[in-house]
Protein backbone atom coordinates (compact mmCIF):
# COMPACT_ATOMS: atom_id res chain seq x y z
CA UNK A 1 0.00 0.00 0.00
CA UNK A 2 1.60 3.16 -1.13
CA UNK A 3 0.45 5.99 1.76
CA UNK A 4 0.83 3.36 4.38
CA UNK A 5 2.54 5.28 7.45
CA UNK A 6 5.16 3.81 8.61
CA UNK A 7 5.95 6.43 11.39
CA UNK A 8 3.98 8.84 12.57
CA UNK A 9 5.74 11.83 15.31
CA UNK A 10 4.76 15.04 16.98
CA UNK A 11 7.32 17.40 19.03
CA UNK A 12 6.33 20.43 21.02
CA UNK A 13 8.57 23.18 20.33
CA UNK A 14 8.37 25.93 22.92
CA UNK A 15 9.89 30.02 21.69
CA UNK A 16 13.24 31.06 22.81
CA UNK A 17 13.92 27.79 24.47
CA UNK A 18 17.41 27.61 23.22
CA UNK A 19 18.65 25.17 25.43
CA UNK A 20 16.57 22.34 24.23
CA UNK A 21 16.16 23.84 20.58
CA UNK A 22 17.77 21.31 17.91
CA UNK A 23 16.32 18.14 20.54
CA UNK A 24 13.49 17.16 18.21
CA UNK A 25 15.13 17.62 14.99
CA UNK A 26 17.94 14.91 16.56
CA UNK A 27 15.09 13.06 17.28
CA UNK A 28 14.15 12.46 13.77
CA UNK A 29 17.01 11.69 12.38
CA UNK A 30 17.92 8.89 14.99
CA UNK A 31 14.76 7.79 13.77
CA UNK A 32 15.11 8.48 10.27
CA UNK A 33 18.50 6.14 10.37
CA UNK A 34 16.42 3.17 12.35
CA UNK A 35 14.23 3.35 9.23
CA UNK A 36 17.06 2.68 7.29
CA UNK A 37 17.06 5.61 5.23
CA UNK A 38 20.34 6.34 3.30
CA UNK A 39 22.32 9.24 5.32
CA UNK A 40 22.24 11.48 2.35
CA UNK A 41 18.52 11.64 2.88
CA UNK A 42 18.91 11.51 6.03
CA UNK A 43 21.03 14.79 6.83
CA UNK A 44 18.41 16.61 4.28
CA UNK A 45 15.88 15.61 6.49
CA UNK A 46 17.46 16.80 9.28
CA UNK A 47 19.04 20.04 7.90
CA UNK A 48 15.44 20.70 6.93
CA UNK A 49 14.25 19.78 10.09
CA UNK A 50 16.41 21.63 11.96
CA UNK A 51 16.13 24.81 10.11
CA UNK A 52 12.48 24.35 10.60
CA UNK A 53 12.64 24.23 14.02
CA UNK A 54 14.89 26.46 15.16
CA UNK A 55 12.57 29.15 12.93
CA UNK A 56 10.09 28.43 15.84
CA UNK A 57 12.43 28.14 18.76
CA UNK A 58 13.73 31.62 17.83
CA UNK A 59 11.21 33.47 16.06
CA UNK A 60 7.49 31.70 17.36
CA UNK A 61 6.03 31.75 20.50
CA UNK A 62 5.19 27.91 20.57
CA UNK A 63 4.63 25.26 17.46
CA UNK A 64 4.24 21.84 16.59
CA UNK A 65 7.23 19.88 14.53
CA UNK A 66 5.65 17.14 12.94
CA UNK A 67 6.86 14.13 11.64
CA UNK A 68 5.21 11.56 8.92
CA UNK A 69 7.32 8.70 7.02
CA UNK A 70 5.23 6.39 4.49
CA UNK A 71 6.70 4.02 2.19
CA UNK A 72 7.59 6.86 -0.52
CA UNK A 73 8.09 10.23 1.24
CA UNK A 74 9.37 12.08 4.74
CA UNK A 75 6.57 14.55 5.43
CA UNK A 76 7.70 17.26 8.12
CA UNK A 77 5.68 19.85 9.22
CA UNK A 78 5.81 22.96 11.05
CA UNK A 79 3.44 24.94 12.60
CA UNK A 80 3.36 27.57 14.79
CA UNK A 81 1.95 30.36 16.78
CA UNK A 82 3.67 33.40 16.60
CA UNK A 83 4.65 36.88 14.72
CA UNK A 84 4.31 35.30 11.29
CA UNK A 85 6.36 36.64 8.32
CA UNK A 86 5.54 39.47 6.17
CA UNK A 87 6.97 38.95 2.72
CA UNK A 88 7.92 35.19 2.32
CA UNK A 89 9.91 36.19 -0.56
CA UNK A 90 12.11 38.42 0.96
CA UNK A 91 12.11 36.17 3.52
CA UNK A 92 13.41 33.42 1.12
CA UNK A 93 16.62 35.39 -0.01
CA UNK A 94 20.09 34.11 0.92
CA UNK A 95 21.03 36.64 3.52
CA UNK A 96 17.78 38.26 4.61
CA UNK A 97 17.45 38.18 8.00
CA UNK A 98 15.14 40.01 10.92
CA UNK A 99 17.83 37.87 13.58
CA UNK A 100 18.36 40.18 17.01
CA UNK A 101 22.00 40.24 17.84
CA UNK A 102 21.35 37.78 20.35
CA UNK A 103 20.18 34.92 18.01
CA UNK A 104 23.13 35.95 16.14
CA UNK A 105 25.29 35.04 18.67
CA UNK A 106 23.87 31.74 19.44
CA UNK A 107 24.91 31.49 15.24
CA UNK A 108 21.85 31.80 14.04
CA UNK A 109 20.00 34.46 11.83
CA UNK A 110 22.84 33.85 8.80
CA UNK A 111 19.45 34.44 6.34
CA UNK A 112 20.43 30.84 5.28
CA UNK A 113 16.98 29.25 6.88
CA UNK A 114 14.15 28.91 4.34
CA UNK A 115 16.40 28.83 1.14
CA UNK A 116 18.03 26.06 3.23
CA UNK A 117 14.68 24.34 3.94
CA UNK A 118 13.89 24.52 -0.19
CA UNK A 119 17.18 23.45 -0.91
CA UNK A 120 17.47 20.12 1.01
CA UNK A 121 13.67 19.31 0.11
CA UNK A 122 11.82 18.05 -3.12
CA UNK A 123 8.76 19.86 -1.85
CA UNK A 124 8.06 22.84 -0.15
CA UNK A 125 4.83 24.99 0.94
CA UNK A 126 4.85 27.81 2.95
CA UNK A 127 2.02 29.93 4.36
CA UNK A 128 1.97 33.00 6.98
CA UNK A 129 0.02 35.11 8.42
CA UNK A 130 1.31 38.18 10.46
CA UNK A 131 0.67 38.24 14.25
CA UNK A 132 -0.70 34.43 13.94
CA UNK A 133 1.90 32.31 12.85
CA UNK A 134 3.19 30.26 10.26
CA UNK A 135 2.90 26.85 8.24
CA UNK A 136 5.84 25.31 6.45
CA UNK A 137 5.11 21.85 5.48
CA UNK A 138 8.20 19.44 3.43
CA UNK A 139 8.51 16.73 1.13
CA UNK A 140 11.20 14.60 1.02
CA UNK A 141 10.85 11.77 -1.94
CA UNK A 142 12.26 8.46 -0.61
CA UNK A 143 10.75 6.04 -3.34
CA UNK A 144 12.29 2.45 -1.94
CA UNK A 145 15.24 4.36 -0.86
CA UNK A 146 15.44 2.20 2.41
CA UNK A 147 17.73 -0.40 2.78
CA UNK A 148 15.39 -2.64 4.60
CA UNK A 149 12.35 -1.98 2.86
CA UNK B 1 44.32 11.09 8.59
CA UNK B 2 42.96 10.45 11.94
CA UNK B 3 41.55 12.86 14.63
CA UNK B 4 44.21 11.61 17.36
CA UNK B 5 46.71 12.91 14.74
CA UNK B 6 45.57 16.21 14.64
CA UNK B 7 44.95 16.07 18.44
CA UNK B 8 48.94 15.33 18.83
CA UNK B 9 49.67 17.32 15.83
CA UNK B 10 48.11 20.52 16.78
CA UNK B 11 48.62 19.46 20.56
CA UNK B 12 44.29 20.23 21.40
CA UNK B 13 42.36 19.47 24.19
CA UNK B 14 40.18 16.19 24.20
CA UNK B 15 36.68 17.18 25.88
CA UNK B 16 35.05 14.68 24.60
CA UNK B 17 36.61 11.46 22.83
CA UNK B 18 37.34 7.97 23.69
CA UNK B 19 39.60 5.70 21.66
CA UNK B 20 36.82 4.93 18.90
CA UNK B 21 35.73 8.34 18.67
CA UNK B 22 39.69 9.96 17.81
CA UNK B 23 39.91 6.67 15.24
CA UNK B 24 37.68 8.95 13.26
CA UNK B 25 39.54 9.92 9.78
CA UNK B 26 39.10 13.58 8.72
CA UNK B 27 40.53 15.04 5.75
CA UNK B 28 38.22 18.38 5.60
CA UNK B 29 37.46 21.21 7.49
CA UNK B 30 35.41 24.13 8.00
CA UNK B 31 35.25 27.46 10.09
CA UNK B 32 32.25 29.09 11.02
CA UNK B 33 30.63 30.49 13.79
CA UNK B 34 27.17 30.57 12.20
CA UNK B 35 25.55 27.25 12.40
CA UNK B 36 23.28 28.07 9.25
CA UNK B 37 25.89 28.76 7.40
CA UNK B 38 27.77 25.14 8.54
CA UNK B 39 23.92 23.97 8.03
CA UNK B 40 23.95 25.74 4.48
CA UNK B 41 27.70 25.27 3.63
CA UNK B 42 29.24 22.06 5.18
CA UNK B 43 29.99 18.69 3.91
CA UNK B 44 29.25 15.47 5.48
CA UNK B 45 32.38 13.84 7.47
CA UNK B 46 34.50 17.52 7.93
CA UNK B 47 36.03 18.85 11.18
CA UNK B 48 34.01 22.02 12.46
CA UNK B 49 36.50 24.52 13.75
CA UNK B 50 33.85 27.15 15.48
CA UNK B 51 34.48 29.76 19.06
CA UNK B 52 30.92 28.52 19.84
CA UNK B 53 30.01 26.42 22.75
CA UNK B 54 26.58 25.93 23.05
CA UNK B 55 24.43 22.60 23.01
CA UNK B 56 23.44 24.09 19.38
CA UNK B 57 26.85 23.43 17.56
CA UNK B 58 26.66 19.72 18.79
CA UNK B 59 23.42 19.05 17.30
CA UNK B 60 24.60 20.93 13.83
CA UNK B 61 27.35 18.12 14.29
CA UNK B 62 24.74 15.22 14.34
CA UNK B 63 22.50 16.72 11.76
CA UNK B 64 25.14 17.59 9.77
CA UNK B 65 26.53 14.71 9.89
CA UNK B 66 30.05 15.92 10.98
CA UNK B 67 33.44 13.74 12.34
CA UNK B 68 34.01 16.28 15.00
CA UNK B 69 34.08 19.33 16.56
CA UNK B 70 37.44 21.90 17.47
CA UNK B 71 36.24 24.73 20.06
CA UNK B 72 39.10 27.65 19.42
CA UNK B 73 40.24 30.64 21.50
CA UNK B 74 40.55 28.56 24.88
CA UNK B 75 36.77 28.61 25.41
CA UNK B 76 35.69 25.68 27.22
CA UNK B 77 32.20 24.41 26.69
CA UNK B 78 29.08 24.34 28.52
CA UNK B 79 28.56 21.69 30.31
CA UNK B 80 25.50 20.85 28.78
CA UNK B 81 27.52 20.83 25.39
CA UNK B 82 30.06 18.57 26.65
CA UNK B 83 26.87 15.93 27.94
CA UNK B 84 25.20 16.14 24.52
CA UNK B 85 28.72 15.06 22.73
CA UNK B 86 29.27 12.48 24.59
CA UNK B 87 25.52 11.17 24.63
CA UNK B 88 25.72 11.98 21.09
CA UNK B 89 28.87 10.26 20.25
CA UNK B 90 30.22 13.30 18.84
CA UNK B 91 33.71 14.05 19.21
CA UNK B 92 34.88 17.32 20.90
CA UNK B 93 38.61 19.01 21.10
CA UNK B 94 39.69 22.23 22.10
CA UNK B 95 42.70 24.96 21.43
CA UNK B 96 43.79 28.20 22.52
CA UNK B 97 44.88 29.10 19.29
CA UNK B 98 42.62 31.52 17.85
CA UNK B 99 40.07 30.43 14.74
CA UNK B 100 42.77 31.41 11.93
CA UNK B 101 46.06 30.06 13.52
CA UNK B 102 43.89 26.53 14.15
CA UNK B 103 42.87 26.47 10.24
CA UNK B 104 46.73 27.30 9.25
CA UNK B 105 48.14 24.76 11.75
CA UNK B 106 45.72 22.12 10.22
CA UNK B 107 46.36 23.32 6.68
CA UNK B 108 50.08 22.69 7.29
CA UNK B 109 49.60 18.91 8.31
CA UNK B 110 47.33 18.61 5.17
CA UNK B 111 44.03 19.36 6.31
CA UNK B 112 41.90 20.76 3.53
CA UNK B 113 38.98 22.97 3.05
CA UNK B 114 35.75 21.94 1.68
CA UNK B 115 35.89 23.73 -1.43
CA UNK B 116 38.97 21.96 -2.31
CA UNK B 117 36.80 18.93 -1.30
CA UNK B 118 36.48 17.48 -4.64
CA UNK B 119 35.99 13.99 -3.63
Amino acid sequence: MKDKIVLSQGFEIQGADFVRGGEASCQIVEALRDLAFPPEIVRRAGIASYEMEMNMVLYADHGMLSLTVTPDAIMIFADDQGQGIPDIELAMQNGYSTATQEIREMGFGAGMGLSNIKKNSDKMQITSTVGEGTKVHIVIEANGARSNS
Amino acid sequence: MRLRDIVDAIGAQVLVGDKSLLEREITTASACDLMSDVLAFAKSGILLITGLTNSQVVRTAVIADLSGVIIVRGKQPETATVELARKMRVPLLGTSMHMFETCSELSKIGIIGTCSDTS
